[in-house]
């Protein structure tokens, strides 16, 4: 691909279109890589739900109530006529249709992982714009020892001590959402301290990208030509030299869009968030396999729109790296 | 995969972020002590693990324990455990057994379901009817097959005659066993529960809150906080930090570890709940190696309680003495403390042609401190020239993984009468019997003890029975650990009740000030 598209340029909405079929084969692939993986855990539901009372006869009624006596491919098959209707079933343990489920855990999520992509952006390209720009300076190397020093900070390190200073020792910041509800924008306080987790590691490695791109871009020969065109040196920056940076920190965007989804599992635990990283680790647990599926299919369609964008979008920026994905 | 790890990580955090906090904050530790007298009035949040968006309301269904606090918040049994789980009248105001001990009359108190309709012995059968349906799987279905339903019968609205299929003098027992609640007569949809509990419904969002309001018109005096929230955090750390932060007032079931890191401090108060948990290996006696009663002993004397109480309870709970239900109703307290004898621990062990021997524990994070006591006591087995090997299992599905597999394991066990522990796991017939101990003398003693009226007869039987158990059994119980709750301060009423007991988790006589 990477070849042919120097000999035959691809255009834009076939690229689209090509990989928009890939995308859907690969959501298909996860989900029955899911269930697959699901059955093969040890025990099921039903082992789960008799919990430390595991007399056998009991566990085999319960199979029975919940219709796991009937063989995985059937429930599989079963599970796959749904989704092409457009149904994804109920839960195993609560009986209530898993499209229910993900709506009501989908809320917090989309809003925590919105919230950080949208201050992710401007905040990492000025970040590697104004550090490259001052490369080798104090300023540039304050931003590199903080931004490595931030970025070898796990997750739930970083959110254990947020939460011990700024949300109980000096209690600036609700340390949990415990009774926020599902709209955390109710209490936009609680987002405070979950944000910054979110977007420590993102920003550091993001702006870096940038700051390379930037650094590069500037000592191109296009750069020192519009210079020489007489260019103000703010319009040759913004207008010229920061496309061509951000280009490659846009496919680091979308990967850190996958990262988000197993971000936001440890913000949520941390910080007690109902969303869906707690509906799937509490599912997993259950074994309750279709809304193990359901979450799946969310995560994996939401990694390959992303990154179908991103792809685009850098396809757009810098043509010549868009068909190296 | 990571998920699986999370309860690891974060249970290492606790510690953590416990330690960054010790020291801040100092002064005479107040909560409970400093509330003062009953007052009226406010909104209780209390913070509990949850089930996620799988939580139920319905009673009969509840298997964790914010299930079992909820179900008692918003109904009643008609008895329940004391401290010493002992059996005390709620919705039955008393009973008595024929002769025979085969039929038993139970009179109801007055009391009203939320929606004004009287309790009712229409109401009581059809709620052991429905938890007794063979069709379904309800986990006290076994607990109730004593009771031949379709004999029983309601002689008026308020008396209750049960017909039994045996004698059995422990009958209150099955009126106060877990999860045995009384809801209104054809309940079946639990969606906004109507019950005759302390606490009315108010809204429900599973896995996140359960907002409820007093019952103005509750039969044992009506609640003294008006309302009642119950918060889901299922990280220790998490409910730690929401008190620490004003968010809830009452956390379920803390760490040792954070007990430690507060103490002396004013912004939380820690209430130790004794005798909750019984801590043992169970050695299974079918198979080898451990169908060697020497092999047993050896085991029995080479455990350092103490070094485990200490390490693996971080010093809250005392040493067992290879029984179940210290401090309970019937407990043989005259049965000596086994005390270490490594030097004769050896002996048995080379006696049994054991030494060398490789023998694999099964633990998993199913409950606190497995992990953590598999490996202090494959220490102190090595000691005595046993080789173990540690095998760490499947959190979710342990209980059944270990119940027929293996030979040796981690086990644990919340409160219950030393009647339930026989019958449930110590007979023949039992459906959870995971030390695999089937002899038909024990048999014959348990039917010989509840077919006793007289309650010191019994003891007597139940007596031997301990000292069989204690002798030779396959229950290595190192322990009995307390659990801990933390309040805020200014929250009163908590009180030290085993949990599964009456008291326990109940919030109807918690006050804030």
């Amino acid at each position: 691909m990477l070849g042919a598209g120097a000999a035959e340029p691809v255009s834009l909405p076939k690229y689209a279109v090509r990989r928009l079929l890939l995308g859907l084969a690969q959501i298909v692939a996860v989900a029955t890589l899911v269930f697959a993986l699901t059955e093969a855990l040890p025990g099921d539901a039903a082992v789960v739900l008799a919990g430390d009372v595991p007399d056998p006869e009991r566990i085999e009624r319960i199979r029975q109530e919940l219709g796991l006596d009937r063989p995985a491919p059937v429930r599989y098959a079963d599970w796959l006529l749904g989704l092409l209707r457009g149904d994804l079933g109920s839960s195993l343990t609560a009986g209530r249709p898993v499209a229910g489920f993900l709506a009501e855990a989908g809320g917090p999520t989309v809003q925590l992982a919105a919230i950080t992509l949208l201050l992710l952006v401007p905040l990492a390209v000025a970040v590697g714009v104004v550090a490259a720009i001052r490369e080798g300076r104090l300023l540039d190397r304050a931003l590199t020892s903080a931004g490595i020093g931030l970025y070898s900070v796990p997750e739930f390190a970083l959110a254990v001590v947020l939460v011990a200073l700024f949300g109980i020792r000096l209690g600036w910041f609700p340390p949990t959402a415990v009774g926020v509800g599902p709209n955390l924008l109710a209490q936009p306080a609680v987002l405070v301290l979950p944000l910054l987790v979110l977007l420590a590691r993102p920003i550091c490695s993001i702006s870096r990208l940038v700051r390379a791109g930037m650094i590069d871009a500037l000592r191109s020969d296009y750069v020192r030509h519009a210079h020489r065109l007489g260019l103000s040196t703010r319009r040759v920056r913004l207008a010229h030299a920061l496309p061509n940076a951000v280009a490659p920190a846009v496919q680091q965007l979308a990967r850190t869009t996958d990262w988000l989804l197993s971000g936001v599992i440890t913000v949520e635990a941390v910080f007690v968030v109902p969303g869906l990283g707690t509906a799937l680790v509490s599912a997993v647990s259950a074994r309750d396999i279709p809304v193990i599926q359901g979450l799946a299919l969310v995560f994996a369609a939401t990694t390959v729109a992303v990154n179908l964008v991103a792809d685009l979008v850098a396809f757009r920026l810098a043509p010549r790296a868009g068909g190296a994905a | 995969m990571r998920s699986l790890n999370r309860r690891a990580f974060l249970g290492t955090t606790a510690g953590l972020s416990a330690a960054l906090l010790a020291g801040c904050g100092a002064g005479p530790a107040t909560g409970t002590a400093a509330a003062g007298r009953p007052r009226g009035g406010g909104r209780l949040r209390v913070a509990f693990a949850g089930g996620g968006a799988q939580e139920t309301l319905d009673p009969h269904l509840s298997n964790l324990f914010v299930e079992a606090s909820r179900s008692k918040a918003l109904f009643d049994k008609l008895a329940d455990y004391g401290p010493d789980l002992s059996v005390q009248p709620r919705l039955a105001e008393r009973w008595e057994s024929d002769a025979a001990l085969t039929t038993w009359r139970v009179t109801l108190r007055q009391a009203a379901f939320h929606d004004g309709r009287p309790v009712r012995a229409a109401d009581v059968l059809y709620s052991y009817a429905r938890i007794g349906d063979p069709a379904r799987a309800f986990r006290a279905r076994t607990t109730l097959a004593v009771i031949d339903l379709a004999r029983s019968r309601a002689v008026d609205d308020r008396t209750v005659e049960f017909a039994l299929r045996q004698p059995f003098a422990e009958f209150p027992n099955v009126l106060a066993a877990f999860g045995v609640f009384i809801v209104p007569e054809g309940a079946e949809d639990f969606t906004r529960p109507v019950g005759s509990g302390p606490f009315v419904f108010g809204s429900f969002e599973p896995g996140r809150s359960l907002l409820l309001r007093r019952n103005a018109d509750y039969w044992e005096g009506a609640p003294h906080v008006d309302e009642l929230q119950y918060l889901i955090a299922n990280e220790e750390s998490a409910r730690v930090n929401a008190l620490l932060g004003g968010q809830v007032d009452y956390a379920h079931d803390i760490t040792a570890t954070t007990a430690r890191a507060y103490r002396g401090n004013d912004r939380l108060a820690v209430t130790r709940l004794t005798n909750s948990g019984m801590q043992a290996f169970a050695m299974k006696l079918d198979r080898p190696p451990f169908d060697d009663r020497d092999l047993r002993e050896a085991m029995f004397l080479l455990a350092d309680r103490e070094q485990l109480v200490d390490t693996v309870l971080g010093g809250a709970g005392q040493p067992g003495n290879d029984l179940f239900g210290r401090g309970y109703q019937y407990y043989a307290e005259e049965i000596p403390q086994r005390a270490r004898d490594l030097d004769r621990a050896e002996w048995l062990v080379r006696k049994a042609g054991a030494k060398g021997l490789r023998i694999r524990l099964d633990t998993s994070a199913a409950a606190g401190g497995f992990v953590e006591s598999a490996s202090v006591f494959a220490d102190q087995m090595r000691q005595a020239g046993l080789d173990v090997r540690v095998a760490v299992g499947d959190k979710d599905t342990y209980w059944k993984d270990v119940l027929d597999r293996g030979s040796l394991c981690c086990f644990r066990s919340g409160a219950m009468p030393i009647e339930s522990h026989f019958s449930q796991r110590l007979l023949s017939t039992s459906t959870t019997n995971i030390t695999k101990w089937k002899r038909p003398e024990f048999d014959a003693l348990y039917t010989r003890a509840v077919s006793l009226a007289d309650e010191k007869a019994r003891r007597e039987v139940y007596a031997e029975m301990q000292r069989m158990q204690h002798a030779e059994g396959g229950y290595l119980v190192w322990g009995f650990a307390d659990w801990l709750v933390a309040t805020a301060p200014g929250v009163g009423g908590v009180v030290d009740a085993p949990a599964n007991t009456l008291d326990w988790a109940r919030f109807d006589k918690v006050w804030l000030a």
